[in-house]
């Protein structure tokens, strides 16, 4: 059946409507239409074959696991110091460091064991919806609706403003929804509002490769913990989670089961799964290997979307921030629901566990960031 | 009442799918035979038909989802906060309360997911009528916001006036019980599309998103489908990779300080560093934890660098160290500055790959060629298969015969397993939290010290 369709392999723009050009365009829409349809049958035929293989739900597998106890966390550390919104945090390696960014444009640097403030930047725009700390430790990186992503050394001198040294390297057409250093402090992955995503060079600005095939905004990714570590995946407004290749710029598998917005996507810690978090109020899990959704993490009384997801260090739990101001707690094996954690006054923008998943922390609309442990 | 039923134009996507499911919730509870059992609710003197209490609601919601108090005093709280349920008592706040206050169903004309383009003028005649109707009874930010109104469209005033005495007779002629669930109505309507400052603004949906995405189409799953129907037809069978989370799962159970604690205490918790410095990069000894993990996968022990350190140790005692020298090189290449490319690999090429070099690493000649071929024109990539080549020789052959070797069972038999902090005596009395040195600041004093400065 394949290889017919390799010639029909084709990225299309519509163009606006010129009366000059309408016989070209009724033909392109014929053309697109025709093409469409073969798209939409093999589809189903693929989906058939999926389901030959399907013999079996993850949670069936884990009935003989044992569930889990009631868990007591609670909220360790408040950070305070934002003035609006916290949209977007990140954790430093050191374990304990984390950056945080907000509408009003401030980025800030904390000590979250001691709650102390280390370092603030003001940045140009608002609405800074992105943020990552540097694997070193030495620099941040942050954008929004700047279109841009900016990395900034951390200088210890107080004297010194934190801007002067600022580096633009990745420029969007639109606004920068999230950006992640890749294994050093030298390359940098984007993603934006543009429906693309981006591998930039930090030393020199360069665009080392760019990611197309969402058809509408990207609004988040994660880069793969495999031995290879050359993947990454990506979710946006299409509904779409994409996983990419990040040599070749080709996109290798596409998931498409969300009802809404994906908000949020992170790798299960062995890299052969991930989960996301949408708008549609579920969190989903997707098994590379398998190629297919093998769980939904949902239920009737969660109304809200999910903003942010990730896991425990052991993949058991899937810790979901939700725009209901709370935090569901997931057994990732089981399907259910193990936990629900109160406290923020609105919602739970941004959930991120620590490099060695002794917390997690959370930053949200009430202008506050807090660990949970 | 005049309200304007003009566009229904795109709204949040983000909205939509709340209001739609907080939809389905209402009409639940509404439904004749597993809904809500609604009575007469008796507010001062009058009697209002089909409410409910909050107690009711909240009972409901915790029969029907299956959850806790809490969790229903939470979600109930959202139906009134956007405006599908309102009170009848103290209409003015939108606060569910787990008692015997009064509750109704607001009438789907005021539904918050029926986009009104909110228009100035319905508010001023809202603001009006409650000028008119009792003098004073307008708060101050009413106020402030009526005398601006009234400069904006002046010109209007009269027609505001009129229409605002027109509906207050019109009500006058109604019963009182109407009358009052309207004036609720209306209030709940107007606290949630024009919120008394500093009250939640439910209607906050943050950045605008597209409302479609049509004009982007891309024919480019075929190619991905094409990739994805081969891995289908050599996939092993879905048990087989379902039971691989559970192991995964069991594998690091005892790892994950979220589930089973951490020793000898979480730091977040007792606001005592030690297990941080235990676990520190490089230790005189690690813990016993640390050391099992790096037996779970060959990455494990690649990523921890005291692991890394010690299969350096045991490759040199085997006379094959160059391998892991080269792949660290190669790991440099990769995720190096671009500038230093083409000398990074100039050195690889020297130190492993040249005939005769001093640290030759023994690929196979294919991939050799291919290699030496792509170092011509250096670029990031280019010692990739070389490094996977090695890279998978060591996985499949040093590292299981490391795991199985005296240095690895001397360290893990040598390895601490911190005793538990007992709680303290005095758990009321804080702990002092210590500050740690900034990664930024060890790089500067790094950096400042120079060359004389000891190796890591």
């Amino acid at each position: 059946i394949l290889f017919i369709f390799e010639q029909y392999f084709c990225h299309i723009v519509l163009s606006p409507l010129i009366p000059e050009m309408a016989t070209q365009e009724v033909q392109l829409n014929e053309t697109l239409a025709h093409l469409k349809s073969e798209s939409e049958s093999l589809k189903s035929k693929l989906e058939e074959e999926r389901a030959k293989l399907h013999d079996v739900e993850l949670h069936q597998v884990a009935e003989k696991v044992e569930g889990l106890g009631q868990f007591v966390m609670k909220t360790r550390r408040t950070l305070k110091g934002h003035g609006n919104k916290v949209l977007c945090m990140d954790w430093c390696k050191d374990k304990r460091r984390i950056v945080s960014s907000s509408q009003d444009g401030k980025v800030i640097v904390w000590d979250a064991f001691t709650t102390n403030k280390e370092h603030a930047v003001t940045m140009p725009c608002t609405w800074v919806m992105a943020c990552a700390y540097a694997p070193s430790g030495c620099a941040v990186a942050c954008g929004g609706l700047d279109n841009k992503c900016s990395v900034y050394p951390l200088s210890l001198d107080k004297n010194e403003n934190l801007a002067a040294k600022k580096k633009s390297v990745a420029m969007h057409t639109n606004y920068l929804s999230a950006c992640s250093f890749t294994n050093s402090d030298m390359q940098i992955l984007t993603s934006s509002g543009d429906g693309t995503c981006a591998l930039w060079d930090v030393e020199s600005g360069q665009l080392l490769q760019s990611f197309h095939g969402h058809a509408a905004d990207v609004l988040c990714l994660d880069l793969a913990p495999s031995e290879t570590g050359n993947t990454f995946v990506s979710g946006g407004c299409d509904k779409k989670a994409n996983v990419w290749d990040m040599r070749s710029g080709q996109c290798i598998q596409s998931f498409e089961t969300h009802e809404s917005d994906i908000n949020s996507v992170r790798y299960y810690p062995s890299g052969d799964a991930f989960a996301s978090g949408s708008d549609d109020a579920t969190c989903r899990l997707y098994d590379l290997r398998a190629d297919r959704e093998v769980a939904i993490y949902s239920k009737e009384s969660i109304i809200f979307g999910v903003s942010s997801v990730d896991f425990s260090l052991s993949g058991r739990l899937l810790f979901g921030g939700y725009n209901d101001y709370t935090i569901n707690v997931w057994d990732v094996l089981k399907g259910t629901r193990v936990s629900i954690l109160f406290g923020h006054e609105n919602r739970v923008s941004t959930l991120r566990v620590s490099p060695d998943g002794t917390a997690f922390s959370t930053g949200s609309w009430d202008h506050t960031l807090r660990i949970w442990a | 009442m005049t309200i304007n039923t003009l566009a229904k134009g795109g709204w949040h996507r983000e909205q939509m799918t709340c209001f739609q499911k907080m939809e389905k919730v209402i009409v639940a509870m509404q439904d004749p035979d597993m809904g809500m059992k609604m009575r007469n609710q008796r507010l001062l003197i009058t009697v209002i038909p089909h409410a409910m209490t909050g107690k009711d609601i909240i009972d409901w919601l915790m029969q029907n989802y299956n959850i806790n108090e809490e969790e229903s005093l939470h979600l109930g709280g959202f139906l009134v906060q956007y405006g599908y349920i309102y009170p009848l008592k103290e209409p003015r706040c939108l606060v569910l309360r787990p008692d015997e206050s009064p509750y109704r169903f607001q009438t789907p004309y005021f539904w918050t997911s029926t986009r009104w383009p909110v228009s100035e003028l319905d508010y001023a005649i809202f603001l009006a009528k409650k000028n008119i109707r009792k003098q004073g009874e307008l708060m101050e930010y009413e106020k402030e916001r009526y005398s601006v109104l009234h400069k904006r469209i002046n010109h209007t005033w009269d027609f505001v006036v009129m229409q605002a005495r027109e509906q207050l007779r019109a009500s006058k002629q109604r019963r009182k019980a109407d009358r009052i669930v309207t004036e609720c109505q209306e209030q709940a309507y107007w606290l949630i599309n024009r919120p008394p400052p500093g009250a939640p603004n439910a209607l906050d949906m943050g950045l605008e998103r597209p409302s479609s995405c049509t004009t982007r189409m891309t024919l480019w799953p075929l190619n991905a489908m094409i990739c994805c129907s081969n891995t289908i037809i050599l996939s092993v069978r879905a048990y087989v990779l379902m039971c691989r989370f559970v192991k995964y799962s069991e594998q690091y159970q005892n790892h994950d300080p979220i589930m089973q604690g951490c020793l000898p205490s979480n730091p977040w918790i007792s606001d005592d560093t030690a297990h941080w410095t235990m676990n520190a990069a490089l230790v005189p000894i690690p813990t016993r934890l640390r050391v099992e993990r790096w037996s779970f996968s060959f990455m494990e022990l690649l990523s921890d660098a005291m692991g890394r350190q010690e299969f350096m140790m045991y490759l040199e005692k085997e006379f094959s160290a160059e391998n892991l020298c080269f792949w660290q090189a190669c790991e440099e290449i990769r995720h190096g500055e671009s500038s230093k490319i083409v000398e990074k690999v100039e050195e690889i090429y020297k130190n492993f790959l040249a005939p005769g070099a001093a640290r030759w690493v023994n690929i196979d000649s294919k991939t050799m060629d291919k290699t030496l071929e792509g170092i011509k024109h250096p670029h990031r990539f280019v010692m990739d298969d070389a490094q996977m080549h090695i890279y998978f020789l060591m996985k499949k052959d040093s590292y299981p015969r490391y795991l199985k070797s005296d240095l690895y069972k001397s360290m893990l038999s040598k390895a601490i397993v911190p005793q538990e902090t007992k709680k303290s005596v005095f758990p009321f009395v804080r702990r002092q939290r210590h500050s740690s040195p900034s990664p930024a600041q060890a790089a500067e004093d790094s950096r400042s010290k120079g060359p004389q400065a000891g190796s890591d």
